[in-house]
């Protein structure tokens, strides 16, 4: 666990409070602490900060420490922590929030799951439905990890669970225009 | 009875199994599932990660496909329930999202039709008395935990769940198929979802502690309604627990004497057959 301290000379940013909550939807100043999200969260075992602590340090303003977290990209949307929470903050959504706003700073970019996502955005850009098979393939691609789950693909391969061949949207014209409408991801 | 039907892409590839026997058991009830045309991907946890207005316009635009129906959209898949059940709900309710929505897909979306899991439908549409009337060889002796992962139960204000912490679906459906529904503290708790990619060493953690778990509780095989919990289940295990993990549609083909269901099994990565020929099911 990392406490996060007054003390050390960090840099404040006093609008991030106020743009997340804004995008977020969420009122993050009514947080008092009680680390019902914490005790419930599944991931808080693996991520440097538990989901309190992230919000304490958006309340504080430190920005690039919470876009820079590994936390917000171990958060597997799971919902326990909002379901709990005594002060009714959904804080899956605000840890959408700081995921979308990581990318856009062009932070956490290394992390697997920010690619992973990425990969799996433009499969649907391009096909409207997700071949599981070809995102796995570019994704093991770009992590280098491409022998190891070999014999796993292969058993599904087998079960003809995974195919190079799938289905996809025939109407291209209203699939670009979502993407096009909401475009605010760089492709990956 | 006829519903609009959305598969979703899992079903079409690591989840046959679940499509063909959700086909066959919705069938062996009389429900008619009409697949919505041109279906896109609900966008996942991916698209709500990355972009909230794509994750918004994607089911969105599936919504707006089943409206000319006018019939109810049922999904077997819990990550889709989830993302066009959000949708719709958000659409219903903030007029300022759904006139952005309807902006994207350059659309009225009109009047949205109702989402339902698949396990909603069996449970509370058709109802346990229409399936118990159905079952012609109970799950006698197969002691299960019932698993329902997130994305069917949170948040309980867009499902409409009155027990998010222990919902009993799953629990009910089982008990009227004859299985023994063990009970478990660890229904709604998450598997990892995709981190059995992204990291796996996590995604193997929840796992192997949920299976663990399941032994504990007594239950010989885990109970799913959800594509990547099932898979995970049998991808990311401890190489010594080789728990079988069922869609709820496999035990219900299974108690319904669907002479398909052998196929189904066939499908899996963690064989159940030897399980089910020692209980004498099969």
């Amino acid at each position: 666990m990392v406490v996060v301290s007054n003390r050390l000379p960090l840099e404040r940013d006093h609008r991030f409070l106020d743009e997340v909550r804004q995008r977020s939807g969420q009122a993050l100043e009514r947080c008092f602490q009680c680390q019902k999200c914490a005790s419930g969260c599944l991931l808080a075992d693996y991520a440097d900060y538990a989901p309190n602590q992230i919000l304490r340090m958006v309340q504080f303003g430190l920005r690039d420490k919470v876009l820079g977290s590994s936390a917000i990209w171990l958060c597997s949307s799971c919902q326990a922590c909002g379901a709990r929470c005594p002060n009714g903050i959904d804080l899956s959504a605000v840890m959408d929030c700081l995921k979308e706003m990581a990318v856009a700073a062009g932070i956490g970019n290394d992390e697997h799951a920010a690619l992973f996502h990425r990969l799996f955005l433009n499969e649907i850009a391009h096909r409207g439905r997700v071949n599981e098979a070809l995102v796995l393939a570019k994704y093991k691609l770009r992590t280098r990890e491409l022998l190891a789950d070999l014999p796993l693909g292969f058993s599904l391969f087998r079960k003809g669970k995974m195919s190079l061949f799938s289905s996809r949207v025939k109407d291209r014209e209203a699939l670009n225009r979502i993407f096009e409408r909401t475009a605010q991801c760089k492709p990956a | 009875m006829k519903v609009s039907f959305y598969p979703g892409c899992s079903l079409e590839s690591t989840a046959r199994e679940y499509s063909a026997s959700s086909r066959a058991v919705c069938e062996a009830l009389e429900v008619e599932l009409r697949e919505i045309k041109d279906w896109n991907c609900c966008g996942a946890t991916s698209v709500h990660s990355l972009n909230s207005a794509l994750a918004l316009a994607l089911p969105a635009r599936n919504l707006a496909l089943a409206r000319d129906e006018g019939r109810a959209v049922v999904t077997p898949c819990a990550a889709c329930y989830s993302r066009l059940r959000l949708a719709q709900h958000t659409l219903r309710r903030d007029k300022e999202k759904r006139r952005a929505a309807e902006e994207v897909l350059g659309l009225p979306l009109g009047r949205l039709v109702e989402v339902w899991s698949l396990l909603e439908l069996i449970t509370e549409q058709i109802g346990l008395d229409r399936v118990a009337g159905r079952v012609r060889q109970p799950l006698g002796g197969l002691k299960v935990a019932c698993y329902y992962g997130c994305l069917l139960v949170r948040p309980a204000k867009v499902t409409g769940i009155g027990r998010p912490e222990d919902p009993r679906w799953l629990d009910d459906l089982m008990s009227c198929l004859g299985a023994e529904v063990r009970p478990w503290s660890y229904k709604t708790d998450c598997c990892g979802a995709s981190h059995a990619i992204t990291n796996p060493d996590v995604a193997r953690g929840l796992v192997g502690r949920l299976l663990d778990m399941a032994g504990e509780a007594g239950a010989e095989a885990l109970v799913t309604a959800c594509p990547l919990c099932q898979t995970n289940f049998e991808t990311q295990r401890p190489r010594d627990n080789d728990r079988p993990t069922f869609y709820f549609t496999e035990l219900m083909g299974l108690a319904f004497g669907l002479p398909e269901t052998k196929n189904w099994l066939s499908k899996h990565l963690v064989d159940p057959v030897p399980l089910l020929v020692k209980l004498g099911l099969i």
